[in-house]
């Protein structure tokens, strides 16, 4: 008894009243230990999926495409091209991947986060947990593919080792909209319109071209859309060619983990503790 | 240590929309004690349960557990609890033993203290030599008593348990009530909720009769079958299409009596005597049974309707 009352008042003082108790990282070493028992498969898949793109597109496609001009006036391979915003992909993968199909399960079915806020934990606390659990893979997808790129001389300038805390951002940003999207999800039709947004987003996000081949409302209309800024923000550290447009691409995702978190938190505090 | 009841709930109110799923019951929960509440599904057990739980705030009346506001101190006050909801939910992509260590990390204990706790509790649950199986590979007995050592992790000064055996085979309920049997031994305080009287009897010092949101009766499960209903009861099946018509002639056979579709209950201080007497009247019973009164009894006396329908 005497040990309970002394961690009952030793629960950190909350700065978001009854929604967080500052232990986001029990939810995300249960997320470790859940991946390290049963997942492992899944993650080496979306891990490998942009190391195809790359050696189909960057390297086979590449070689009969030649450079490509990036507009400052740089000639890039087309491999040294692509590779960043395939960066970019897989760190918006890993973190989708996690943050809506898998936070879909553990709310629906396995009742995951029921559990959870019936212990000391708040809504804040299993978010955030959750969202770092996407982080962590963005992170270790980023690393590999990174190691990849250098290995094929695609990192031209030291700038590249940026592009790391600037994948983990990215991760961050669609982590955190995809948890509060699929908050509000309740059926498995209604997931799959991610990937329905997913997907035509991949293929033009200046992903494996530059935007400027469209014309003027097409170029607005894809810069208004979250992976354009990722691609851009990646392909400008990983060739050295920066700009100051590269922060608006980090203000476009802290706005996106911001909104994202406030949504995940509200959101989860009206299901589970209403 | 908190001194006076560790749960008062008073005029406690929750509407979802215009029904009233728990419509102003009071009650007082003493440390240490086993406390019920009996009903039948929908009786606003669970909806009860949820709010002592911190999980859901009510819509009136007041609320205090261990002296603290739900509504206000949801953290500290689940902190103390030790939860068993209706359903399990086990994470099942963790291993037997994990699940204990995993649940302990979200109430900030540490991997130390864990350890030795988790294997205690493993113990406890007799579980031990299933510490590395999945829990796909339990059986429901088994998952049981995984989430009420799980519920233990945090040594909780009140267990919430939400019908801890529905859906149980007797084994695995006798097993299960030997568990919780042990706990109130050791004077951890329990709230459980149930439709099975037999499991009501079995574990509660003290229980609430609930139906439609209200209290009917509350009291000590003895002194409620004293109460409400009489020392014995003699079932009698005069065939489904006689029941009724025989249980209006049997006029002052018995203090009082009940029809049911399948049987005629008669309540009574000696069961054998007017059994007796239906015979030597000239009817003839196409089976009888004499036994003592139970919650059940009661239940139906309070509100004309079985708990188990």
């Amino acid at each position: 008894m005497i040990a309970v009352t002394a961690r009952a008042a030793a629960v950190p003082a909350r700065i978001l009243g009854s929604v967080y108790a500052g232990n986001a990282r029990a939810v995300l070493g249960r997320g470790i230990t859940a991946t390290r028992s049963s997942n492992w498969l899944v993650v080496l898949s979306g891990f490998l999926e942009p190391v195809f793109y790359l050696l189909s597109l960057g390297l086979g496609l590449g070689s009969v495409i030649g450079t490509i001009d990036t507009g400052g006036g740089a000639q890039l391979s087309y491999a040294a091209y692509i590779a960043p915003a395939l960066l970019a992909v897989s760190a918006m993968n890993g973190a989708i991947m996690d943050s809506t199909w898998n936070v879909f399960f553990k709310m629906h079915f396995s009742k995951l986060y029921e559990g959870m806020v019936a212990t000391s934990l708040g809504p804040f606390d299993v978010a955030l947990g959750e969202i770092l659990l996407a982080l962590l893979r963005g992170a270790m997808y980023a690393v590999g593919f990174m190691v990849i790129m250098q290995a094929l001389g695609l990192n031209l300038a030291w700038t590249a080792l940026l592009a790391l805390p600037a994948v983990v951002l990215v991760a961050a940003g669609f982590a955190s909209v995809g948890m509060a999207i699929t908050s509000f999800m309740k059926t498995f039709q209604q997931m799959d319109w991610v990937q329905f947004f997913l997907l035509p987003m991949f293929l033009f996000s200046a992903t494996f071209y530059p935007v400027t081949v469209y014309p003027v409302p097409i170029q607005w209309l894809v810069q208004a859309l979250p992976l354009y800024h990722g691609v851009e923000l990646v392909r400008g550290l990983t060739t050295g060619v920066l700009s100051p447009a590269m922060l608006l691409h980090v203000l476009y995702y802290l706005a996106m983990v911001a909104v994202g978190m406030v949504f995940t938190t509200r959101r989860l505090k009206a299901l589970f503790l209403s | 240590m908190f001194p006076g009841p560790v749960i008062v709930a008073s005029d406690l109110r929750k509407t979802y929309g215009d029904s009233a799923a728990v419509d102003g019951i009071s009650f007082e929960v003493a440390p240490g004690e086993a406390f019920g509440l009996l009903g039948p599904n929908g009786a606003g057990k669970s909806t009860t349960m949820r709010m002592l739980g911190a999980v859901s705030q009510r819509t009136g009346g007041d609320l205090r557990i261990l002296g603290l506001d739900p509504d206000r101190s949801g953290p500290e006050i689940r902190a103390q609890l030790g939860v068993v909801p209706q359903s399990d939910n086990l994470d099942r992509e963790l291993k037997v033993r994990d699940n204990l260590i995993v649940y302990g990390r979200y109430f900030g204990m540490s991997r130390k203290e864990l350890g030795p706790r988790a294997d205690a509790l493993l113990e406890f649950a007799q579980l031990t030599d299933r510490a590395k199986a999945r829990v796909d590979q339990l059986s429901g007995g088994m998952k049981r008593r995984l989430t009420i050592a799980r519920a233990l992790i945090n040594d909780p000064r009140i267990l919430l348990l939400d019908e801890p055996t529905t859906g149980l085979d007797p084994q695995a309920r006798h097993v299960l009530w030997d568990r919780l049997f042990r706990l109130k031994e050791q004077g951890t305080t329990l709230v459980l909720t149930t439709h099975h009287m037999d499991e009501a009897e079995q574990l509660c010092d003290r229980l609430v009769v609930v139906d439609k949101g209200v209290i009917m009766a509350e009291g000590p499960p003895a002194e409620l079958i004293s109460r409400y209903s009489s020392r014995e009861v003699l079932e009698v099946r005069f065939g489904s299409d006689n029941n009724a018509a025989v249980a209006a002639r049997l006029g002052s056979i018995g203090e009082r009596s009940e029809v049911l579709p399948d049987r005629v209950l008669i309540y009574t201080a000696n069961g054998e005597r007017e059994l007796a007497a239906i015979l030597a009247a000239g009817f003839a019973p196409i089976t009888s049974l004499v036994r003592r009164s139970s919650l059940e009894d009661v239940f139906l006396r309070l509100t004309g309707r079985s708990l188990v329908e």
